[in-house]
């Protein structure tokens, strides 16, 4: 089985409002309201974290879900996402995710 | 050899809004009246200037209307190109200069341009709001063309300070006074948000006043078959706050400056609703 390392795209901002995850693409400033789930794999996506293991340590547990599908489910999310430019998507771990300075931790609100 | 060179005299004049100073540097005194007609009650010391533009008048050409405003930085300098100007501004040296013909639309969107680049950088913003001040506090009416910012500001009693019809000026308030004494939720907070009057008019054509009070409320305006105010979730808010405000620039850092101050802004500041029937009663709601 090839597994998916996602990790957060620095080139945007992000908040969580109110428990709502909002997030403004720095490419065309397009803004994006994550439901719970992309906020969880959002939130998780460090780049070293498999997806497979984000979603049976967080997702399944939450939402009593069988692994398989929420991983089918995750990886179409992740890739939507990616398609975004809001995450990176590999099949290799993926390096160097820093805070871009005006942004605050993922989930975070300032 | 003398005689060949004439001094050019410099005339200048300082346009102050939001509490920045801007010298305004020309040779021509028919421009130099007609800027102190269009920014009468903003014009400040120049001893203070924040920044600086020397204004190079050109003769008026061919504008094409269509003409994509373009603002972009590179290596440390900002470039302001439409039709029918060109500037550039260096923040580190608080110059820049403006190309353009002898008219006032033309300076005046450079210094929006200017002004939402300065805001930018410490979490304030321009947008398409009304304001006006009532019983010390100032109060915005937000909303695309139609919403009812004219309406609303026609329609303020004789009590309210118009700040604007159009576009409404907001800035962090970092006092330092208030830091020092504030009680401990008032310090908790930190900051509160500032609405200062500004010249840019829309159908009502009438200059703000040049003043300034504490925020107390958005209101996004909607008009209806009566009066009420409704809170706004955080994430609504956010969103109608960003479509709101303008913003010029091409550059990543900005956008996502402006971004977190929507958010910053909407922790801090009442966001709601404001159905309204056009008439003055809307106003004993307000203030």
């Amino acid at each position: 089985m090839t597994r998916l390392y996602v990790a957060r795209n620095t080139r945007v901002a992000a908040r969580n409002l109110d428990g709502e995850m909002m997030i403004m693409s720095g490419k065309d400033s397009t803004l994006f309201t994550l439901n719970k789930t992309a906020t969880i794999i959002w939130q998780s996506a460090d780049g070293a974290t498999p997806l497979d293991e984000i979603v049976e340590r967080r997702i399944c547990p939450k939402y009593e879900v069988e692994p398989a599908a929420a991983l089918q489910d995750a990886e179409t999310l992740a890739r939507e996402l990616a398609a975004h430019d809001i995450l990176d998507v590999s099949e290799s771990p993926i390096l160097s995710v820093h805070s871009h300075p005006a942004n605050p931790p993922a989930g975070e609100s300032r | 050899m003398p005689g060949l060179i004439s001094p050019v005299d410099c005339l200048h004049l300082t346009v102050e809004i939001g509490g920045i100073p801007i010298r305004v540097n020309t040779s021509d005194a028919d421009f130099l009246s007609m800027l102190q007609n269009r920014y009468a009650g903003f014009v400040g010391s120049s001893e203070h200037a924040e920044l600086e533009f020397d204004v190079d008048l050109v003769r008026p050409g061919f504008v094409d209307p269509d003409a994509d405003l373009r603002v972009t930085q590179r290596s440390g300098k900002w470039s302001l190109v439409r039709g029918d100007f060109r500037a550039e501004w260096e923040p580190a040296r608080r110059t820049g200069t403006i190309r353009q013909s002898a008219n006032p639309y033309s300076i005046d969107a450079v210094l929006r341009i200017v002004h939402t680049l300065v805001l930018a950088q410490e979490g304030g913003f321009l947008m398409h709001a009304a304001s006006a001040i009532r019983n010390g506090k100032a109060f915005l009416f937000s909303g695309v063309s139609g919403a009812g910012k004219t309406t609303i500001s026609r329609l303020a009693p004789s009590d309210a300070t118009l700040l604007t019809d159009e576009i409404s000026y907001v800035r962090k308030d970092v006092r330092k006074d208030m830091l020092q004494h504030a009680r401990d939720d008032a310090r908790k907070q930190g900051h509160s948000y500032v609405a200062y009057g500004t010249p840019f008019t829309g159908e009502l054509a009438k200059l703000g006043e040049n003043v300034s009070a504490p925020i107390s409320a958005l209101y996004l305006l909607a008009k209806g078959p009566e009066n009420r105010i409704d809170p706004v979730a955080p994430g609504e808010a956010v969103r109608e706050l960003l479509a709101n405000i303008l913003f010029f620039a091409e550059d990543q850092e900005l956008v996502q400056r402006a971004f977190h101050a929507a958010c910053e802004f909407v922790s801090r500041v009442p966001v709601s609703r404001l159905t309204f029937v056009p008439d003055t009663r809307v106003w004993e709601m307000i203030g």
